[in-house]
């Protein structure tokens, strides 16, 4: 039996089916979702991709939200379904309130597309469970805003809740300011929910887990979510 | 009644505002040295038909809070609600 992971393509999603085959290249059945039909088809886990969905008009991932998957997405999160909010998907993620704190532009006011590393901070989340704490990761980063803010006593608790999933760094996990690519505060690039069945980040697991195309920091991320949907864990 | 309504939304107060943080240092290349605290928000105008003014408060109230804006970084504030003759538009 495979792990059933749904992607759900909103209008001006991009990073759908890129998903979906990251998915299958880890061994899972990637199952694509449609935004418009309220209808989860029985998967066991729930990517949002990224792009630009509905054009990121208003901003980023506000109207996505209000898509008629978006319900079932909430009910399933809430069920302690797990949730992966990739990109525009962290966008969408915390439109919702799923996650808390928001996406701005980027501190350099420019679109920034380059591979990155990240810090694997905690293992609380289905994407990290099987990951070694401390574990760099290599993987790309493209967006225009990616800026993580919250207020000052949400990071606090973000922080003693070890609800960081990921933190930007260099080549040897150091993180430092040199390191932040878009200006997040405290370097964060992925965080939790409380229950951490649903994770947000900015960079782009699923272009990172062909040998032949890129560097392959994602594969570790979806082998402990397919994984972890197997054994049952949310 | 028709009633026309202003809305502002602007980031929050300390929050960083690299659009703001951008005009302002682009504004000396134009000779105005004597700029500071440059922050950009968003005006958002509409029209909505409703039985009084205080119930088209409401509405946009809610508006703000669902959609005109993300709560978490910014904030909207009504600027004017105004009712709409026929005869003025």
């Amino acid at each position: 039996m495979s792990a059933r992971i749904g992607v759900v393509t909103f209008p001006g999603s991009l990073d759908d089916r890129d998903a979906v085959r990251a998915v299958e290249l880890m061994g899972g059945e990637g199952v694509p979702l449609w935004h418009g039909e309220a209808d989860l088809r029985g998967v066991d886990g729930v990517i949002l991709p990224g792009g630009f969905s509905y054009g990121d008009y208003l901003r980023c991932g506000a109207i996505a939200r209000f898509a008629p998957l978006m319900e079932e997405v909430v009910g399933f999160a809430r069920r302690g379904g797990p949730v992966l909010g990739i990109c525009n998907g962290f966008q969408i993620l915390c439109e919702s309130g799923l996650l808390p704190g928001a996406l701005i532009r980027n501190r350099s006011l420019r679109f920034v597309c380059r591979v990155v590393h990240v810090r694997v901070e905690t293992t609380q989340s289905p994407i990290t469970a099987d990951v070694v704490p401390g574990e760099v990761l290599e993987v790309p980063i493209k967006h225009g805003e990616g800026q993580f803010v919250a207020a000052e006593d949400e990071l606090d608790r973000l922080e003693t809740e070890g609800r960081v999933v990921f933190r930007y760094c260099g080549p040897d996990g150091e993180i430092g300011d040199a390191y932040n690519p878009n200006g997040s505060q405290r370097g964060i690039a992925g965080i939790g929910n409380e229950g951490g069945n649903v994770v947000g980040l900015m960079p782009h697991p699923e272009h990172a887990v062909d040998p032949d195309v890129g560097p392959t920091g994602g594969q570790a991320l979806f082998a402990s979510l397919l994984s972890q949907v197997l054994a049952g864990v949310p | 009644m028709r009633f026309a309504v202003e809305v502002l939304v602007t980031l929050k107060p300390g929050l960083a505002d690299p659009q703001g943080r951008a005009v302002e240092s682009a504004l000396p290349a134009l000779g105005w040295t004597n700029v500071s605290a440059v922050r950009v928000g968003k005006h958002v105008r509409l029209e909505l038909e409703t039985g009084s003014e205080r119930d088209a408060r409401e509405q946009v109230a809610q508006m703000n809070d669902r959609l005109l804006s993300n709560p978490v970084i910014e904030d909207a504030r009504i600027l004017e609600v105004r009712g709409i003759v026929e005869a003025d538009r």
